[in-house]
């Protein structure tokens, strides 16, 4: 495996700067500006590259869609939210028209987790071979659905690339595209599914829409198994603790901090925070990893557990 | 992990050592769970003196949430007191600091709850008692 590259990482829904939020940025960037000389383009983007990146930069708004580069020829992915849309894009402005093969691991259903299909070129293109592998059994009952009237004007049958639809159950070693596929069923409204991936000694762990019952030592050892001496964990860490077992207690999510436990419990080298709040803003996301590094720091017993936020258009060399 | 607790008054005061992670969560579960209750000597709140925890996991903050909710439900306060830096920076990150009140020290703790508690705190435990 040689990267992960992330096209959606917001939970939930789609969401977008809007134009005050901009203006805001602007006026920020500009006063900062004030102290700087700024005569060459050169001295514009080493000032613009100075900038904290929830100024200069967004963790972005498409919902859940994850690439693992395997180094094969045939593509991988985790979920069809709204960043598959430019990954689409991205992958016929490579490949054309060519015929191609794209694997697609489900964590699970719910909306934001299927809403780019409908919005996938390649799926439009004869020749191409579309692999859906997961845990529940309806999952192309699923994707039909949302493009039957009246929810969207073109019906799944209008696709001309080959679909497949493979059923994973859960604690078997699969060998899928040249990887080694295990996965793991999640806490989450109607299930969900986490996904390990392993392959020329790298693991990649993707885990989102999982909800942790902290008191039961099983689930906990269960988990940390799941994530043993892995290289990336992508981590649902939607919500904070607190939040997430008070008020937000059976939604379905987790929170950075379990996110660092389960990681240090299970050697892991790095922590990937994924599966944003919507409504959290930029700053708020940057306070969340700033905190959640600060947390690892803190707490470390063993091996440094690198930490990141999953922002639209990261890439992770492995 | 040891764990020990004296009335005062209406409040209970518990003094826990050691790090409360998922190893002895469950104990300190059982530990608390008791003094929850107005009977258990808790009627204007609960105090817990995290001098020296060194490290608290997110499995002992859900200890403290469900002792939160047990307390407030029946309107009677929960703090904790005198936690140590890192625990202060669990607690925020966490932001359990909007959970449960943090106080500098046990004195300042009981003083904002019970001036009853507060006054039997200075006076010491009884002769004879350790």
């Amino acid at each position: 495996m040689k990267s992960v590259h992330f096209w959606g990482t917001r939970g939930s829904l789609p969401v977008a700067l809007d134009a005050a939020q901009i203006r805001e940025r602007l006026v920020t960037v500009v006063r900062a500006s004030r102290e700087r000389a700024l005569a060459s383009d050169a001295d514009v983007d080493a000032f613009v590259d100075s900038l904290a990146f929830d100024l200069a930069g967004t963790f972005g708004g498409h919902t859940s869609c994850v690439q693992i580069d395997t180094g094969e020829a045939d593509h991988v992915l985790c979920d069809l939210g709204s960043g598959l849309r430019p990954f689409g894009n991205a992958a016929m402005a490579k490949h054309g028209v060519s015929e191609q093969t794209y694997h697609v691991f489900m964590s699970h259903l719910h909306w934001d987790h299927i809403m780019g299909l409908p919005f996938f070129t390649p799926a439009y293109v004869r020749g191409n071979r579309i692999v859906v592998y997961g845990g529940h059994p309806d999952i192309e009952r699923a994707l039909r659905r949302q493009m039957d009237p009246p929810s969207f004007p073109v019906p799944f049958d209008t696709f001309n690339a080959a679909f497949e639809f493979v059923h994973l159950p859960p604690g078997i070693r699969h060998e899928v595209a040249g990887m080694f596929v295990t996965s793991l069923k999640q806490r989450h409204t109607g299930d969900s599914y986490g996904y390990r991936f392993e392959k020329d000694g790298r693991t990649v762990v993707y885990t989102t829409d999982s909800e942790h019952m902290l008191d039961d030592a099983d689930e906990v050892r269960t988990f940390a198994a799941f994530f043993a001496d892995a290289d990336l964990v992508i981590f649902d860490a939607m919500y904070s603790l607190a939040d997430a077992i008070s008020v937000k207690a059976d939604w379905g999510h987790s929170s950075n901090i379990v996110g660092v436990e389960l990681c240090q419990l299970a050697n892991a080298a790095h922590l990937c925070l994924f599966h944003h709040e919507p409504a959290s803003s930029d700053a708020v996301i940057a306070k969340v990893l700033d905190d959640t590094r600060r947390l690892e720091q803190i707490t470390r017993t063993g091996r440094p557990l690198k930490v990141s936020a999953a922002y639209d258009g990261l890439e992770i060399v492995l | 992990m040891e764990i020990t607790h004296r009335a005062l008054g209406d409040v209970v005061l518990v003094n826990p050592v050691g790090r409360i992670d998922y190893l002895v969560a469950a104990e300190f579960e059982r530990n608390l769970m008791p003094l929850l209750g107005a009977d258990g000597g808790s009627s204007r709140g609960l105090v817990i003196d995290l001098q020296r925890v060194d490290y608290l996991s997110s499995v002992g903050l859900r200890v403290l949430m469900l002792a939160t909710r047990a307390l407030k439900g029946r309107g009677a306060r929960i703090a904790v007191a005198a936690l140590q830096p890192v625990v202060g920076e669990i607690f925020a990150v966490s932001r359990f600091d909007r959970v449960v009140e943090i106080f500098p020290s046990v004195r300042a703790a009981l003083a904002a709850i019970s001036p009853t508690a507060a006054e039997a705190f200075e006076r010491g435990p009884p002769a004879g008692v350790a």
